[in-house]
């Protein structure tokens, strides 16, 4: 996942009711949070500003409004497409003061040494965190694909300032996770008319010219092995860290495919996605999540298509650099904790994206939200963005089902592979092709 | 002594210029395309010519500059015409000052909004379900739509035409304006028609125009990764789209040594334009 931008938020629906309802509302949490939960109220005593770097998935201004009417912390966010969030963090990782980056950057951006261990035992919420993060496992025990940069492959390290990571859970969280999610394919039901079940549909000869795929290589390519596994012509070992054979054959079965005309387009952008899927120049493509509902709330149908092989997931999370420290760095873990105390993630949750905690988040939803949204019930009544936008009516169902159904489906994680740098050659090929 | 120093400060504000913010980062790019990397170490001084051996050994390298010197061609033989064509016509069939400006004013207009605006523009026009196959749609003329007009070459060639005849346009118009009339009177008492006047006065007369012309739309068009993406649907190479993406992984050596690539290659193009005509003396 990158350049995930989001939608542009506007509070279009701002009453005055809602107005006073939020606000006494949020009053009332930030009394009831100082209560219960003890924020160390270090706010008090300076204005404090937060510097935020990272892609714009989550940067919403609501949550940083929020943030400085329950904290009294200034945020700033600094908007970046992925490949520069890892190009920021290891060369100029003192020019933001958080990091939210995405669980596979850390495989380069650990190694700079630039980042500092974050310590789970001043992080409120950590015996809640979705065990995806802790121990690699769904909450019922199954265990998580671990194909790719599954997060717990790289959420702890050995101690503060290490530079590798641990293999076992420690006391260091290279990352407390904020947002992930299940990607899978986008699809117009009312153009293909028939159920689609499987990954290698993209390559179908019936939507010849009329298929995309994203143009980011280290995603794309996975994009393109969950086909090929599909259609049984090749078998990985890893799809998220492909020996140099593996990447030959998927970018071969990827050429072949352009040169018969399969794709219209490669998309690099979030609305590039939207407008291919809703000026109908498509009809299946790689998509994410955020933008399918982006098409449907235009009014064109589309689908998120559960697909039999599983989804391709991501996982982003907030880290702090090494530089931080003092005040500041107490800041940080306030800030932190605000994230994981509710407030957020219901939010998060609402624009269809998943959370890191659970139970706080569910505490800030009314019931038909957290059975819509989480567990994949019919929507009682008008499900409605955080913006007040209507996105469905009573009866709807979300693709894919619950959460636990989706996150237990995952095939593999977004990744960087050990060979990065022959794929990223042979994906140019591919492009020239 | 002090009418001797002169010139040397004259010159001193552009040379400090230029060296701070053009010779400077070219020699650095020149260092790091010799330099080694690693995924976890984005530079390790060295000097390795890999980087190199691996520009020139891939086949990707050749068919890239092979597309991107098609394109080359075809924007330029198409700006170069039209470009010309509107000059002319400004130049010489517009006979008040007023309406050469009014006119020439229209010319820019485009250009008074970004130039991803532009491209963009051409993409509800062209698409499937586009102005242009809604009209042939309509007009009862296809039944299907024509998928060749969005994400294709033609698509590409279209919004470079767009984006660059008025850099050609521009400097032919400047070269015809001072052009003396008094040379064209001259021949057209002598008995040559409009159609001589053009070829054995007018065009050599240009030259230096039409070659600052073309050496803008060659150098745009060469390193382009924009409009390409844009129109060609990500689907077409170019050279510059080859670099974005070398550095977007952080392989700034091999993006290094592919820019200096480049850089030559434009550079001998400017160098031969500049062999067949001496634009120096033309002006």
């Amino acid at each position: 996942m990158a350049n995930r931008i989001a939608p542009p938020l506007a509070p279009k629906h701002l009453t005055r009711r809602r107005v006073l309802q939020t606000t006494l509302y949020s009053a009332g949490l930030a009394v009831g949070q100082r209560l219960f939960t003890g924020f160390p109220a270090v706010h008090a005593a300076e204005p404090v500003m937060l510097n935020i770097a990272g892609t714009g998935v989550n940067q919403y201004q609501q949550i940083a409004a929020k943030a400085k009417e329950d904290l009294g912390v200034t945020i700033q966010y600094t908007s970046l497409v992925s490949d520069d969030v890892v190009k920021r963090a290891a060369t100029q990782p003192t020019s933001f003061d958080l990091l939210d980056s995405e669980y596979w950057m850390l495989a380069k951006i650990i190694p700079t040494g630039n980042m500092r261990g974050m310590d789970v035992r001043r992080i409120t919420n950590y015996e809640r965190i979705v065990p995806i993060f802790t121990k690699g496992t769904l909450p019922d025990g199954r265990a998580v694909a671990r194909q790719g940069t599954a997060p717990i492959k790289v959420s702890y390290l050995p101690e503060e300032f290490a530079k590798t990571f641990a293999a076992e859970p420690t006391q260091w969280m290279t990352l407390i996770p904020t947002v992930y999610n299940a990607d899978t394919l986008g699809i117009r039901p009312d153009v293909i008319g028939r159920s689609i079940e499987h990954w290698h549909e993209l390559l179908n000869a019936e939507f010849r010219g009329k298929a995309a795929i994203l143009n980011i290589p280290s995603i794309g390519i996975m994009d393109a092995a969950m086909v090929a596994e599909s259609t049984g012509t090749i078998t990985y070992g890893d799809k998220g860290n492909m020996t140099k054979e593996e990447i030959d054959k998927t970018i071969a079965l990827l050429i072949e495919a352009k040169k018969q005309g399969q794709f219209r387009a490669f998309w690099k952008e979030f609305n590039e996605s939207v407008n291919l899927m809703a000026a109908g120049e498509v009809v299946i493509q790689s998509m994410w999540s955020p933008a399918v509902t982006k098409v449907r709330q235009m009014g064109v149908p589309c689908i998120y298509q559960p697909l039999k092989e599983g989804y391709r997931a991501w996982a982003a999370g907030l880290g702090i650099p090494r530089h931080v420290t003092g005040t500041k760095l107490d800041v940080c873990y306030e800030f932190i904790n605000w994230y994981l105390s509710g407030w957020v993630g219901a939010f998060l949750n609402r624009q269809g994206y998943y959370t890191a905690v659970l139970e706080t988040a569910q505490a800030h939803m009314t019931a038909d939200e957290w059975g819509y949204w989480m567990e994949g019930k019919p929507a009682q009544g008008d499900i409605v963005s955080p913006t007040g936008d209507k996105i469905e009516s009573a009866g709807a169902i979300r693709d894919g089902g619950s959460f636990w159904t989706r996150m237990g489906s995952v095939a593999c994680w977004n990744s960087v592979m050990d060979e990065d740098r022959y794929m990223v050659r042979k994906w140019n090929e591919f492009i020239a092709a | 002594m002090r009418s001797r120093l002169n010139p040397y400060l004259q010159v001193a504000p552009l040379t400090v210029v230029l060296a701070g913010f053009f010779v400077l980062p070219i020699v650095i790019v020149i260092m790091v395309s010799f330099f080694d990397y690693q995924t976890y170490q984005l530079l390790i001084p060295a000097f390795t010519l890999q980087n190199y051996i691996d520009v020139f050994s891939s086949s990707v390298t050749y068919r890239t500059y092979l597309i991107t010197l098609r394109f080359c061609a075809t924007v330029w033989a198409i700006t170069l015409l039209l470009g010309f064509t509107l000059a002319y016509f400004l130049a010489f069939h517009i006979r008040t000052l007023r309406w050469q400006l009014v006119l020439f004013l229209l010319c820019t207009i485009p250009f008074w909004t970004s130039i991803v605006i532009r491209m963009i523009a051409w993409i509800p026009l062209l698409g499937r379900q586009g102005v242009v196959n809604t009209v042939l749609h309509g007009l009862g003329l296809r039944d299907t739509p024509l998928e060749w007009l969005l994400y294709s070459e033609f698509a590409v060639i279209v919004g470079y035409v767009h984006l660059y005849t008025l850099c050609m346009m521009v400097p032919i118009f400047n070269a015809m304006m001072r052009i003396d009339r008094a040379v064209i009177e001259a021949a057209v008492d002598s008995g040559a028609s409009e159609w001589q006047t053009l070829c054995h006065v007018i065009v050599p007369l240009c030259k230096a125009g039409m070659t600052i012309g073309s050496i803008f739309v060659l150098a745009v068009v060469m390193g382009d990764f924009v409009t390409i993406d844009v129109l060609g649907g990500g689907q077409i190479a170019s050279v510059g789209k080859a670099i974005m993406t070398e550095l977007s992984y952080l392989q700034f050596p091999p993006a290094a040594a592919n820019a200096m690539v480049l850089l030559m290659v434009v550079v001998c193009m400017i160098v031969l334009l500049l062999r067949i005509v001496d634009v120096r003396k033309e002006l």
